[in-house]
């Protein structure tokens, strides 16, 4: 008899649990990203507003910590057949996905499912980087920055200079005024941010990284690092680090360069917009600190920065479902609201020009902590991209960026010789493209 | 007499073996096929196709000079890592195999480096290491710029090297302390009767008769020092300054995961096992000829 009570008492609850599970009817759909810390927990945030604001999708979002793990782990889900509907795929890892043809491109995604957006309002110099060469979006824009220079105006203006140098030349100048009055470091540099002393340096100066518009005609570029302009500002770098003006801050010599900026140790460091939130946060107690457009020499004309960051990119061979949720995931994260919201709580800047106009005329950017992001807007439509400033388009850019990061600490800690260094370097990044080219052969880009 | 099992049951055998067998199967055979494969093609980083090119992979990395200068990094890394790590356990060993008072305490807290996960001493090595706030560090401050293991290559690898050795102490120390327990006494006080030191009693007696034991650890320590340097330098240097710590195990994480370029690191996987494996060919045809077994 009891044995018959507990019997049905257990089918009861089995039942009940199985009605309830069965009324949660929510397309659930999985977004990967490659950010850790603070900025993780914001766009945990992010999704847990978008499950509140609608019932029909439920979004998954996993961190992988890095834009590196979350490329690999793509990667791998993908050839499982396991992989998330959004994947966010950093400037790096781009081209090897253009070529396998395992995305959905966005402009297609949203028209089937009845969005209608404005594609021109999403600005050039951020878009041109996850477009085809004619200039059709095929990601969604979203975590995007690009490289500024910071500079702590208490240091500066003890060495007698007022405002934001503007020049290298000024920099050089501040540089030795500052080690004469006794600081031990007046400009931080990370060894490994070739992004924004190599990357960044050739944008605002025009100058080409690789041929074929760097490389958006074809896999058939070939790099010209080694020659044109960087190769003078690397026998620069080298001259500064000589003279100790040019200081290496690293996780391994034991501070990192921004950890040395908020700290005061370093008085000038450059690095993402991104960071300006947490060098807002963190820099030490009574500290004045401001940020300006990355340094230009004299009499060069300007042209607009590198997007930094990425983009979210819609992996195939998910159902329908999935993917009319990941275009209100999209549509969500477009509204004016949230994307003045993205843009509080962390560094990074508005990728539409209406968001950032909104936000300008609210006065978001008037006063600190937020006074000196509306540079990095400035920084990346400083001019309409060109042939070379539409961003990089190389196959393994990966390995391309580590063979010119090897090349700039041979010559900063090995003594060798620039041009030396830079043609080696370009020798084998000519070879990985080579290599990346027989990959695909036949492949055009889109 | 020979010795053998016998099973009525013919299945009996094989469904025992077979959660071994299914192991070695699916996380060796398996991955080593597909690399083979790989390797002797070009292969789109996300799976959508591969082209035959044959033994061009292999040409291209026996072609790179960066490569060769790998090769000889971990064979120095092994040979270095290996001696080190051996000499001081096999010192330690007959330190404490000499059951003064107090030993029992030593034989056990020798052996616990060993349970130390990689990645975690290495991080506790790169701080105690690190050239502005280490405690190895502090030398900078009298001799500024003597230390630094951030850009200065062989620094870098000395400090790595030194870590992987002090990991497989443990490791060394617990096989030799067994090996010299296994040695009559008697030898020992003949010897010693006879007017031999203790020095020359090991040269003599001691290491000849736990040749057994050195040339099994000298295998292992090997092969580990080959494929188990992964975990530390990825913590510790990634790589080191300038490709200084890069040894073939990392240059292959690095070209595949980070590079992108799957084939190139299949065809570098396919011949550091080749190498390892004719490593303890080399070792049990020539070293084993010297060692005597009872």
């Amino acid at each position: 008899m009891k044995n018959n009570m507990l019997l049905g008492a257990a089918v009861m609850v089995g039942a009940s649990a199985l009605m309830s599970a069965s009324s949660l009817a929510a397309t659930k759909f999985e977004f990967w990203y490659g950010l850790s810390g603070d900025l993780s927990e914001r766009i945990q945030d992010m999704c847990k507003d978008f499950n509140a604001s609608q019932s029909d999708y439920e979004i998954v979002c996993v961190s992988q910590e890095t834009y590196e793990n979350n490329l690999q782990n793509t990667i791998a889900a993908f050839r499982a057949n396991k992989q998330p509907t959004i994947a966010q795929i950093s400037d790096g890892g781009v081209v090897d996905l253009m070529l396998s043809g395992a995305y959905v491109p966005v402009r297609q995604l949203m028209e089937e499912n009845g969005y209608k957006i404005d594609w021109s309002n999403y600005f050039s110099g951020i878009a041109s980087y996850f477009s085809t060469s004619t200039g059709e979006l095929l990601a969604m824009p979203f975590n995007n920055s690009t490289a500024v220079f910071y500079y702590n105006t208490d240091a500066l203006k003890a060495v007698g200079f007022d405002g934001a140098p503007q020049t290298w030349e000024q920099v050089e100048d501040i540089a030795r005024k500052l080690k004469a009055a006794g600081y031990e470091c007046p400009i931080a540099f990370d060894p490994t941010g070739q992004w924004q002393w190599w990357e960044e340096f050739s944008a605002v100066h025009n100058q080409p990284i690789a041929t074929k518009g760097n490389g958006f005609g074809g896999l058939d570029a070939e790099v010209t690092f080694n020659k044109g302009k960087f190769v003078e500002q690397l026998a620069w770098y080298k001259k500064m680090y000589d003279e100790g003006l040019l200081v290496n801050k690293s996780k391994a010599a034991g501070e990192t360069a921004n950890d040395a900026f908020v700290n005061a140790h370093c008085q000038m460091s450059s690095s993402s917009i991104a960071d300006h939130g947490f060098i807002g946060k963190q820099a030490k107690e009574g500290m004045h600190w401001d940020v300006t457009m990355l340094p230009v020499w004299e009499g060069t004309e300007r042209t607009n920065s590198f997007v930094g960051g990425a983009a979210l990119w819609t992996l195939k061979g998910k159902s329908a479902e999935e993917y009319k949720g990941a275009a209100a995931f999209y549509n969500f994260i477009a509204t004016p609201k949230q994307a003045e919201w993205w843009s509080t709580v962390t560094g990074y800047i508005p990728v539409t020009n209406t968001g950032y106009q909104a936000m300008v005329a609210k006065g978001f950017y008037d006063k600190a902590p937020y006074k000196g992001r509306e540079l990095a807007i400035k920084s990346l439509t400083f001019t309409p991209p060109t042939e070379y400033t539409r961003g990089v388009r190389l196959g393994n850019f990966g390995a391309v960026r580590k063979e010119v990061q090897d090349a700039i600490q041979a010559v900063l800690f090995e003594n060798k010789p620039v041009q030396q260094a830079l043609d080696e370097a370009a020798e084998r990044s000519n070879a990985i493209l080579r290599k990346f080219e027989k990959t695909y052969p036949g492949a055009k880009l889109p | 007499m020979e010795r053998r099992a016998f099973y009525r049951n013919g299945w009996l055998p094989w469904l025992l073996l077979a959660p071994q067998l299914i192991l070695v199967l699916v996380f060796f055979y398996w991955p080593t096929s597909q690399a083979l494969y790989w390797a002797f093609t070009l292969e789109q980083a996300w799976g959508g196709g591969n082209t035959w090119v044959g033994f061009d992979n292999f040409l291209a990395i026996f072609a790179d000079n960066k490569y060769w200068a790998t090769v000889g990094r971990s064979a120095f890394y092994a040979i270095a890592a290996t001696g080190l790590s051996m000499a001081v356990a096999l010192i330690l060993a007959m330190f404490a195999d000499r059951a003064l008072s107090g030993t029992k305490l030593f034989q056990s807290v020798f052996v616990w480096p060993y349970a130390i996960a990689a990645p975690a001493a290495g991080v506790a090595f790169r701080f105690i290491f690190s050239p502005e706030a280490g405690l190895i560090g502090a030398v900078n401050q009298m001799w500024p710029g003597i230390w630094d293991p951030s850009t200065i290559g062989w620094h870098a690898l000395a400090m790595v090297i030194i870590c992987h050795a002090w990991l497989g102490i443990g490791y060394n120390f617990i096989f030799f302390l067994a090996a010299l327990q296994m040695v009559p006494r008697s030898l020992s006080e003949a010897g010693a009767m006879d007017g031999a030191r203790p020095f020359r009693r090991m040269l003599d007696l001691q290491l000849p008769l736990i040749a057994p034991t050195v040339f099994f650890l000298l295998i292992m320590n090997i092969i580990s020092s080959f494929t188990d340097s992964f975990g530390l330098i990825d913590v510790m240097t990634e790589g080191g300054p300038i490709g200084a710590t890069e040894v073939m195990v990392y240059k292959i994480y690095f070209d595949g995961f980070k590079g992108l370029d799957y084939s190139g690191a299949a065809a570098q996987s396919i011949v550091l096992m080749l190498l390892v494996i004719s490593l303890t060919f080399v070792q049990f045809k020539w070293v084993e000829r010297r060692v005597h077994y009872n």
